[in-house]
């Protein structure tokens, strides 16, 4: 037997890094209206080619196409329009609050902005958002108020979590977003038991998780796709595929291979891998997930290819393990400027109105930021008490809490 | 190298260098202001021919170059792993960001570069995952040291460490061990919120089977880590990120002083080894001794200052093992003990410390044992310096320590 040769360990690279030119070669297109929609009661196993292809509507020419193509209004479409862009001022407003150290910490959601405003106002008021720290869109599009958001960015008096929380990890149970935790991944199986829980006690309501492309790795995202399979869970599974987690590509995360969506069909769930920066695409994938959930046909996992184009967070810099300008590369382009582009086509929006809604936005934002600046920053030390951080704790204080609470004081 | 040649060597190290050690407490009286001072004692390199010629046949050029330059801790720290990436084709570290990019602290930065992909890598974000193919690889014989990003998200990796890394010198009649450091860092200070600042260190030190360091300054990080990298148990290493770039004494309102300005910020260039399980006097003082290590020695340090009580600040670097001697003697002398550590109090390891102190001391002591430590309560955002348990608290409870 001839001699077996020395092994080799292969640690995967991204095609560019700094000073190279950027490649996407790799991302695999359809064209727009090029996939088929399936019946939503169709068996798993018919849906295989759903991994594989890229749910796609919008064209260059900013024309919907195709079977995905959803039924949806001009004026739901300018809701969604606007809701984008609210979320896009909102993040450059927070990144300069904190460049003057008016928070500690900021993370934008860029370049990412449909998926999350595309589900806020595709889903259910009774339905459960599982979200990341990117998904911000989500509270943006169902109007929970900017100042509240900001608030809690600036951990000042009125930050309805009394700066125990980081600034951008958010709790909105009245709009149906479950408490951020910053431990990645860990909400994804949660999600999923909120929906069995939906569906032990006959309820209508159904949930919808996220997680990274680079927190799949995480043994949650097995938890959760087991369980949802085993258990035919009316859950959304997203992986919001940004290409980056951290300075990691996505290669990192076992992604050169099969894309993510198909991790999926090993669980026996439907994959459906969807252009994430087409906000039609969005809607429409959203919705075939969610009707395939309330009609009890179990769960479906949905990834979104995008592109993370802001820095990780305020404590990353990019330059160092990417092309500088990558993301004017990217194929699918940016969310706002698809749909701003099929608005005009279609004849329900002009570059005027466009023109005038980014200005009452920016105007809007500042306002907001003005009035959360007012109830005090970080940087003034107009924070929750200190005697607060014992609340939450438990329901009913123990002893030994109420002890240090009063050693504290002093 | 093989590995067991190093650990045959290493051992007998550790032996020699054990008497020096106890002198490095002595040193560490004058503030450890002569780095060559400390240098000598914990190590073996620079001019000691005696432990040169006592480590079988370890030359000089192993043992690294004889100069010293100030190091932050994060470098300091990223200089033993290439020390050890050097000296030892078995040595590999990998984690989150850690191969390319070179860690988000910066620890292994250019270390891909220097020594390949197949020596330090990017792996998937899975703690879980990280830790477990550690104990694999160590099993194969390799010396794995993966990072954690932070010590906050060590938890998917627990199982792995518990009932793995831990455990399986034991079930298996030492047939198969996990010589592997496990890197993370830890504590707050720098508004990272309740995800990004805790202090976990009890939890490993209540692992059988398990080994847990957490260093002060650069020059113990670095020889401490190379120690842990060549230990053949498991072995936690804590690092405090509050100070990477310099010793934090609690006043957050000050200006950040560099470790450049430190005397245990002048770090020598090459392989030195600290031994594990040994404690250092930091400041040497009569009316009380404190327990202490990471972050909190340098609150400590000045609280003995701000409040004119004179304390005796043990940092005991190790936590397990446990330099009970250095303990022992000096609450023999001061009759007063002080704990403090930036984890909740409840079943932190000062229990541990009080129980040992109270049991080994008791007919010494004058006064009740006391701890400082955080609340019991996740680590707030905004209220961070109403939690960390900074120089005023740590002071007040030296003065009442002392008056009891
Ligand atoms: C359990 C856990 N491990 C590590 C981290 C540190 N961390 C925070 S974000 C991040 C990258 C996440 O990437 P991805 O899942 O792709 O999401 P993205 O940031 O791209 O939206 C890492 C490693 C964490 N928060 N939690």
């Amino acid at each position: 037997m001839a001699e077996a040769p020395p092994l080799r360990f292969r640690v995967p690279e991204p095609l560019a890094r700094p000073g190279e030119q950027p490649d996407f070669s790799y991302v695999q297109i359809s064209d727009p209206g090029a996939v088929q929609r399936p019946d939503v009661a169709a068996a798993s196993a018919e849906l295989r080619d759903l991994s594989y292809s890229l749910i796609c509507v919008l064209g260059d020419d900013g024309v919907a196409v195709g079977q995905w193509a959803p039924e949806i209004r001009a004026e739901a479409l300018i809701v969604g329009l606007r809701a984008m862009m609210t979320t896009r001022a909102y993040d450059a407003r927070m990144l300069r609050a904190q460049r003057q150290g008016k928070t500690s910490f900021y993370i934008a959601s860029t370049g990412e902005e449909a998926i999350a405003v595309g589900q806020a106002l595709e889903l259910g008021q009774r339905d459960m958002f599982f979200p990341t720290y990117r998904q911000q869109g989500w509270l943006v599009a169902r109007g929970w108020p900017l100042v509240q958001m900001m608030c809690q960015v600036f951990s000042n008096e009125q930050d309805r979590l009394r700066g125990r929380q980081m600034p951008i990890m958010y709790s909105a149970k009245d709009v149906g977003f479950f408490s951020i935790s910053g431990n990645l991944g860990t909400q994804y199986i949660q999600a999923v038991g909120w929906a069995m829980a939906s569906a032990i006690k006959g309820d209508t309501a159904i949930a919808s998780g996220v997680v990274g492309e680079g927190a799949t790795a995480e043994a949650d995202f097995h938890h959760a796709l087991t369980f949802a399979s085993t258990y035919d869970a009316p859950v959304i599974l997203n992986v919001v595929n940004n290409q980056w987690a951290i300075s990691s590509f996505q290669g990192i995360a076992g992604g050169e291979g099969p894309s993510f969506a198909a991790r999926a069909i090993g669980y026996g769930i439907p994959g459906l891998r969807v252009d994430g920066n087409d906000y039609l695409a969005v809607v429409a994938a959203t919705r075939w997930a969610a009707e395939r959930a309330r009609s009890n046909h179990g769960p479906t996992v949905i990834e979104w290819v995008t592109y993370r184009a802001a820095a990780h967070s305020t404590s990353d810099d990019p330059s160092k393990y990417r092309p500088k300008d990558e993301w004017k590369s990217w194929p699918l382009g940016d969310p706002i400027d698809r749909l701003q582009r099929h608005l005009i086509a279609s004849g329900a929006w002009s570059h005027e109105q466009h023109a005038d809604l980014h200005a009452d936005i920016e105007r809007l934002v500042l306002e907001a930021a003005k009035e959360a600046e007012s109830y005090g920053t970080l940087l003034d030390g107009r924070v929750a008490s200190s005697k607060s951080i014992f609340d939450d704790v438990f329901e009913v204080m123990p002893p030994h809490l109420r002890r240090q609470q009063r050693e504290l004081e002093g | 190298m093989a590995a067991t040649q190093i650990t045959s060597d290493n051992d007998t190290v550790d032996n020699d260098t054990a008497d020096n050690d106890t002198a490095d407490n002595d040193t560490a009286d004058n503030n450890d202001t002569a780095d060559n001072d400390t240098a000598d004692n914990d190590t073996v390199d620079n001019d000691d021919t005696d432990e040169m010629s006592m480590t079988s046949g370890m030359t000089n050029e192993q043992a690294g170059e004889l100069t010293s330059r100030p190091m932050a801790m994060n470098i300091a720290i990223r200089s033993a792993l290439d020390v050890m990436l050097g000296r030892d084709d078995d040595v590999v570290t990998f984690g989150e960001d850690v191969g390319y990019f070179g860690g988000v602290f910066r620890c292994t930065d250019g270390l891909q570069q220097k020594y390949g992909v197949h020596r330090v890598f990017d792996t998937p974000i899975a703690e879980g995952g990280i830790i477990g193919v550690a104990v694999g690889m160590a099993a194969y014989g390799l010396r794995p040291v993966p990072e954690i990003q932070f010590a906050d998200y060590v938890y998917p990796g627990l199982d792995q460490l518990i009932s793995e890394a831990a455990r399986l010198r034991y079930r298996s009649g030492a047939e198969f061990t996990a010589a592997m450091t496990v890197r993370m860092p830890c504590g707050g200070g720098i508004h990272g919120g309740q995800t990004h600042s805790q202090s976990p260190e009890s939890i490993f030190t209540h692992v059988c089977g398990l080994k847990t360091v957490m260093p002060s300054n650069p020059y113990d990080a670095k020889g401490l880590l190379i120690a842990a990298i060549e230990d053949n148990d498991p072995v936690i290493f804590l690092e405090p990120k509050r100070i990477y770039n310099g010793p934090f004494d609690g006043h957050y309102e000050r200006p950040v002083v560099p470790w450049s300005s430190h005397p245990l910020g002048v770090v020598p260039d090459g392989y030195y080894r600290i031994p594990l399980g040994r404690a250092a006097i930091r400041r040497s003082g009569n009316d009380l001794t404190v327990l202490t290590y990471g972050t909190m020695v340098h609150v400590c340090e000045v609280a003995a200052q701000e409040s004119g009580v004179d304390a005796e600040v043990i940092d005991l670097r190790t936590l397990l093992p446990l330099d009970t001697d250095t303990i022992e003697a000096s609450v023999a002398k001061t009759g007063r003990c002080v704990i403090v550590h930036e984890a909740t109090l409840t079943s932190g390891f000062g229990a541990e410390l009080a129980a040992t102190v109270q049991a080994s001391c008791f007919y010494s002591l004058e006064a009740p044992i006391e701890r400082v430590t955080g609340w019991d309560t996740p680590y707030p955002h905004a209220q961070e310096w109403d939690y960390f348990p900074g120089p005023a608290r740590v002071g007040a409870a030296f003065k009442r320590v002392v008056a009891a």
